[in-house]
C-alpha cells in the first residue's frame, strides 16, 4: 500500500517548518536512510531520510513551501509493484505517523536520545519556546494577526493578564512610535513603511526562521533579563607560548586556536565555580552538573550556537576538533536541534575581528555570556615597570537575578588565573 | 460619637447605592447609607420591579384571553384592577425588606434620612421628626437617583395625569389612556393598560416608537403594538391638555400645525427623567454638574475628592443594572484593588418588558455605519424557531451585527418572548470580545429561543440553517 510521507517534527517545539528542497524527483528510487528532502526548521535545515524503500510516487508539498504543519503528508512513497494510480488509496490519515517518527533522523523528540543526554535539560527550553498558553480574548488574537502583532510581546490587561482588545490596540500605537530607536524591529514592516513613506531606496533581504526566531530571543533577552557587566583584562603571554609549544609538537594532527583555550578556561572556571553556571526560574534557580559551552558562530543564515557539551570533561584538542567540526557544519547549516538547543553558559568571540572590548547579550534561559575581544599588544605596567604584554579584554554580562556581582566578579577571577596561568589547567 | 464616623457614606439606597454600600462592607469597609424613603429604590418600589408585577398579571390574562390557542378554554376571564396592584406592592414590600436584611448581614448602618453634603467629608442627615445629624467618611457616594421629567403644561395632578408612579398604584382602571412618550417606561404601560383592555394613544415625538432601539426592531414592535389594538402617533407633539371633569382632552400636533384632539380618561407623562441633584448640598462643593446631571470621571469621581456619584443622578443610560456597575466598579476602584475597569458603557443592555419584548446590547445597525464600520448582519425570526412555535409566539426576531473586518460583535437587537432573558447570551459574548467564530462554535441547547441568537451570528455569515 502507498505510504504518506510526514512532515517531520525535528525538535520539541516545532510546530511547521519549510520545505527548502526535494533531493529525490518524482519515479526516483529511494532506500531506507537515502537524504529525500531538507526541511528548515526554526534553527537549522535538517535532512529527511526515507522511511522505507520504494519508489517515491508523488511530491505533495512543493519545494520552498513554508509553515508546513508538523505531519502533515509531503509525499507518498510506493511500494514494490505498485505506480502511481494507486496513490488514491493512500489515507490520509494513514496510521504511518508513527513509523516516520521512529525512523527520523536522531534528533526526534519522539526519540529517546534526550534521556541520555543530561545536559539537555528540556525544561530549560521553555523560555524560548513559549509553550505556554497565552491568555487573550478571540478579538484580540483576530486584531493581533491582523495588525501583524505579536501576542508574546503584550502585556494583558484583562482579568488574570488576559489580552483584550485594547492591548492590541495599544501596541500597535507603540509599535509604531518606537520604529526610530527599535533596533531590533528595523527589518519589520514599520521601518519599511517609514521608508516607502519617505522615499528612501532599499533592498529587501527576506527573513529566514533563524533570523526571525533570534531577533525575538535577542528582544526579549533584553526586555526581560536584567543584564549587567563585568569587563576584566588578561595577559596572553603565557597562553601564547604554551599553544605554540602545543601546535609544534601535535605537528598538524590538530591546531589549538586561542577560542580553544577560552572554552577550556571556562570549562575549568564553571567546574570551579558552579555558581556562574545557573538559570534563573520564578521558583529557584538551577545549577547545572555540566559546562555546557554555546559558542555563538555566525553563519550565512544568522547567528546559531553549537555547544560543547560537559566541556570541562574534554582536552583541549577534543575541544578544538569539535569546535572546527560544529563550526563547519552551523556554517553549513546541518546542524542537529541537540547541537544547538540547551547550553549552559555562552561564549562571543569579536577578537578576530579586532574589536576591542563589547557586551553581548545574555542567551536565555542561560546567566551568562563571555563577549572576548582581540588579544593585543599593550604597555602593561608590572612592579612599576612598563612592560609590553599581549593582553585581551573579556566582559562578562549576566542575568543579575541569577547571577550578581560578587558572583560575576569571582568567576572572572578564576578565568582570569586560568587564562593567564594555563598550566593550571591540568591541575 | 465614635459610630458617626466612617468610611463609606452612600446617600441613596437604590439598586446604586445599596451595591456600592454591600461591595464597600465586603471589602472591609465601615459603611453606612442614607435613604429617606424605601431600600431598594425607585427600581425595587416604583420602577423596574413592580411593573414587572403588574405585566406578568397582564400576561397571564392575555393568555387566558387566548386560552383556546392552545386548547384550554377559560370562561369570560376577568380581573381586578385593585387585586393587581396589591400583587406588584406585595412583591416590592417583600424584595425591599430583603435590601434590609443584606445591609444588616453585611454591617451596613443604615440611616432612616435624607442627607446632603455638607462640607469636606461630611453629611448631614435629616429624619422625618427634623432631627439632624452630621456623619463624617472618607468617601462620600452619592446615588441619589432620578425622577420623572415633568414638562410645563403638564405636570401631573395625581388624578388625571399620571405619572410612572399613579400609574403603578391605579385607583382604577381606565377606559381610554394617552401615553406620551414611548420610551421603554411609556411603552410598558402602555402595553399593560392595552393588555387590560384600555383604549391606548402613544404619542412620540421622534418619527418612531422607541427611539432608542434599532430602526428595524422599532419598526417591528410598532407593527405589534398596532396590531394589539394601540393607537400609535409618532412625529407628535402634545401641546396642551384641556381638562375635564373626569376626562382630558388632549390637543396633539401632527405634523403641519393640524391638530388633533383626543379625549381620554387618563394621561400619562413618560417624558424621560432627570437626575436628582437638588438639595443634596451640591453648591458648597467643587462637583460639576452639566445638563442636569453630575459630571464624573471613569471611576464615578467628581471634582470634589472624595465625592463620587453613580447612577441615573450621574447621567444616562438611566437603567439599575448600569447603578450597580458603577457602583461596584466606584468602590473597588476608591479601595485601591487591582485590575479594577471602568464600566463601558457600550455595552449596557436594555430591555423593554412590553409584548412584545424588546432586549437590545450595543450598536443598532444606523449606528454601527455611522461609526464607520463595514458591518453584517444577521436576522432570524421566531417563525423559524421550534421552541417559539410550541410556546404559541411565533412573532419576533434576533438581529445581530457584525464589524466586517474583525468579527467583533457590535450589537443585538431583539423583539418577541423572552427576550429579555436572553440577551444576556449576548452581552456575555461582547463583554468576553467574542467573534463570530466562537459564537457559532458554541453549542445551544434544542429546542430553546436561544437557538435564534445562534442562527442570527450563522446567517450575519450565510450559514443560517433553519430560515
Amino acid at each position: 500500500m502507498p505510504v504518506n510521507i510526514l512532515m517531520p517534527a525535528l525538535s520539541p517545539t516545532m510546530t511547521d517548518g519549510t520545505l527548502s528542497k526535494w533531493l529525490k524527483q518524482e519515479g526516483d528510487d529511494v532506500k531506507a536512510g537515502d537524504v529525500i528532502a531538507e526541511i528548515e526548521t526554526d534553527k537549522a535545515t535538517m535532512e529527511v531520510e526515507a522511511v522505507d524503500e520504494g519508489k517515491l510516487g508523488k511530491i505533495l508539498v512543493a519545494a520552498g513551501t513554508s509553515n508546513v504543519a508538523v505531519n502533515a503528508p509531503i509525499a507518498v512513497l510506493l511500494e514494490e509493484g505498485e505506480d502511481i494510480s494507486s496513490i488514491g488509496s493512500a489515507p490520509t490519515s494513514n496510521p504511518i505517523q508513527s513509523t516516520v517518527a521512529q525512523t527520523l533522523p536522531s534528533p526526534s523528540p519522539a526519540t529517546p536520545t534526550h534521556s541520555v543526554e543530561p545536559s539537555m535539560v528540556t525544561g530549560s527550553n521553555k523560555p524560548q519556546s513559549g509553550g505556554g498558553r497565552i491568555f487573550s480574548s478571540p478579538l484580540a488574537r483576530r486584531l493581533a494577526e491582523q495588525k501583524g502583532v505579536d501576542l508574546k510581546s503584550i502585556q494583558g490587561s484583562g482579568p488574570y493578564g488576559r489580552i483584550v482588545k485594547a492591548d492590541i490596540e495599544d501596541a500597535k500605537v507603540g509599535a509604531v512610535s518606537s520604529v526610530p530607536n527599535s533596533v531590533v524591529s528595523s527589518s519589520g514592516p514599520d521601518a519599511k513603511q517609514l521608508a516607502d513613506m519617505l522615499g528612501m531606496e532599499y533592498i529587501e533581504f527576506p527573513n529566514n526562521n533563524i533570523k526571525k526566531v533570534t531577533a525575538r530571543r535577542l528582544t526579549e533577552a533584553k526586555q526581560v533579563v536584567p543584564h549587567f557587566y563585568l569587563s576584566v583584562d588578561c595577559v596572553l603571554d603565557n597562553l601564547l607560548k604554551a599553544r605554540s609549544e602545543i601546535n609544534a609538537v601535535a605537528d598538524g594532527a590538530f591546531k589549538l586556536s586561542v577560542n580553544d583555550f577560552i572554552i577550556k578556561a571556562n570549562a575549568m572556571s564553571l567546574k570551579a565555580y558552579p555558581s556562574a553556571n545557573t538559570s534563573w526560574t520564578d521558583d529557584a534557580v538551577i545549577q547545572y552538573k555540566h559546562a555546557d559551552i554555546s559558542i555563538a558562530v555566525a553563519t550565512p543564515n544568522g547567528l546559531i550556537t553549537p555547544i560543547i557539551k560537559a566541556a570541562e570533561t574534554k582536552s583541549l584538542h577534543e575541544i578544538s576538533n569539535e569546535m572546527k567540526d560544529l563550526a563547519k557544519r552551523a556554517k553549513d547549516g546541518k546542524l542537529k536541534p541537540i547541537e544547538f538547543q540547551g547550553g549552559s553558559f555562552s561564549i562571543s568571540n569579536l577578537g578576530m575581528f579586532g574589536v576591542k572590548n563589547f557586551q553581548a547579550i545574555v542567551n536565555p534561559p542561560q546567566s551568562c555570556i563571555m563577549a572576548v575581544g582581540a588579544g593585543e599588544e599593550r604597555v602593561v605596567v608590572e612592579n612599576g615597570q612598563m612592560v609590553i604584554r599581549t593582553v585581551m579584554t573579556v566582559t562578562l554580562s549576566t542575568d543579575h537575578r541569577s547571577v550578581d556581582g560578587a558572583v560575576g566578579a569571582e568567576y572572572l577571577q578564576h578565568f582570569k588565573r586560568f587564562i593567564e596561568n594555563p598550566v593550571l589547567m591540568l591541575a | 460619637m465614635s459610630e458617626k464616623i466612617f468610611d463609606v457614606v452612600v446617600i441613596g439606597g437604590g439598586p446604586g447605592g445599596y451595591v456600592a454600600a454591600i461591595r464597600a462592607a465586603q471589602l472591609g469597609m465601615k459603611v453606612a447609607v442614607v435613604e429617606a424613603n424605601h431600600l431598594g429604590g425607585i427600581c425595587l418600589n416604583w420602577g423596574c420591579i413592580p411593573t414587572k408585577a403588574l405585566l406578568r398579571s397582564a400576561e397571564v390574562f392575555h393568555l387566558m384571553n387566548h386560552a383556546d390557542a392552545y386548547g384550554l378554554s377559560c370562561e369570560k376571564p376577568s380581573f381586578d384592577i385593585k387585586k393587581i396592584v396589591e400583587r406588584s406592592r406585595s412583591v416590592s414590600k417583600q424584595l425591599s425588606g430583603g435590601i434590609g436584611h443584606l445591609l444588616k448581614k453585611n454591617k451596613v448602618t443604615v440611616f432612616d434620612a435624607y442627607g446632603r453634603l455638607k462640607g469636606k467629608g461630611q453629611v448631614e442627615i435629616e429624619t422625618k421628626d427634623k432631627k439632624k445629624e452630621i456623619l463624617t467618611a472618607k468617601h462620600i457616594i452619592l446615588a441619589t437617583g432620578a425622577r420623572a421629567r415633568v414638562l410645563p403644561g403638564f405636570e401631573p395632578d395625581g388624578k388625571l395625569v399620571w405619572t410612572y408612579r399613579e400609574a403603578m398604584v391605579p385607583d382604577m382602571m381606565p377606559k381610554s389612556l394617552l401615553v406620551v412618550g414611548s420610551g421603554a417606561i411609556g411603552i410598558e404601560f402602555a402595553s399593560f393598560y392595552r393588555t387590560l383592555g384600555a383604549e391606548v394613544t402613544v404619542v412620540e415625538l421622534m418619527d418612531r416608537v422607541m427611539p432608542v432601539e434599532d430602526e428595524e426592531i422599532s419598526g417591528l414592535a410598532r407593527k405589534a403594538f398596532e396590531k394589539a389594538g394601540m393607537k400609535i402617533m409618532t412625529g407628535a407633539k402634545v401641546v396642551k391638555l384641556e381638562k375635564g371633569k373626569d376626562t382630558v382632552t388632549c390637543h396633539v400636533d401632527v405634523g403641519g400645525g393640524k391638530i388633533e384632539k383626543i379625549t381620554v380618561d387618563r394621561v400619562i407623562s413618560a417624558v424621560g427623567i432627570v437626575a436628582n441633584i437638588e438639595d443634596i448640598g451640591l453648591d458648597q462643593t467643587k462637583v460639576k454638574t452639566d445638563k442636569g446631571r453630575i459630571v464624573t470621571g471613569a471611576y464615578s469621581e467628581t471634582d470634589e475628592v472624595g465625592v463620587y456619584a453613580i447612577g441615573d443622578v450621574a447621567g444616562a443610560p438611566w437603567l439599575a443594572h448600569k447603578a450597580s456597575h458603577e457602583g461596584i466598579v466606584c468602590v473597588e476602584k476608591l479601595a485601591g484593588l487591582k485590575n479594577v475597569h471602568p464600566l463601558n458603557k457600550g455595552q449596557i443592555p436594555g430591555c423593554t418588558y412590553a409584548h412584545p419584548q424588546v432586549a437590545s446590547v450595543g450598536l443598532t445597525e444606523a449606528k454601527a455605519k455611522e461609526a464607520g464600520y463595514e458591518i453584517k448582519v444577521g436576522r432570524f425570526p421566531f417563525m423559524g424557531n421550534g421552541k417559539a412555535i410550541a410556546l404559541g409566539e411565533p412573532e419576533g426576531l434576533v438581529k445581530t451585527i457584525f464589524d466586517a473586518k474583525t468579527g467583533a460583535l457590535l450589537g443585538a437587537h431583539m423583539i418577541g418572548a423572552e427576550v429579555t432573558e436572553m440577551i444576556q447570551g449576548l452581552v456575555l459574548g461582547m463583554t468576553l470580545e467574542t467573534t463570530e467564530a466562537e459564537l457559532m462554535h458554541t453549542v445551544f441547547p434544542h429546542p430553546t429561543l436561544s437557538e435564534m441568537m445562534h442562527e442570527s451570528v450563522l446567517s450575519a455569515y450565510g450559514k443560517a440553517i433553519h430560515f
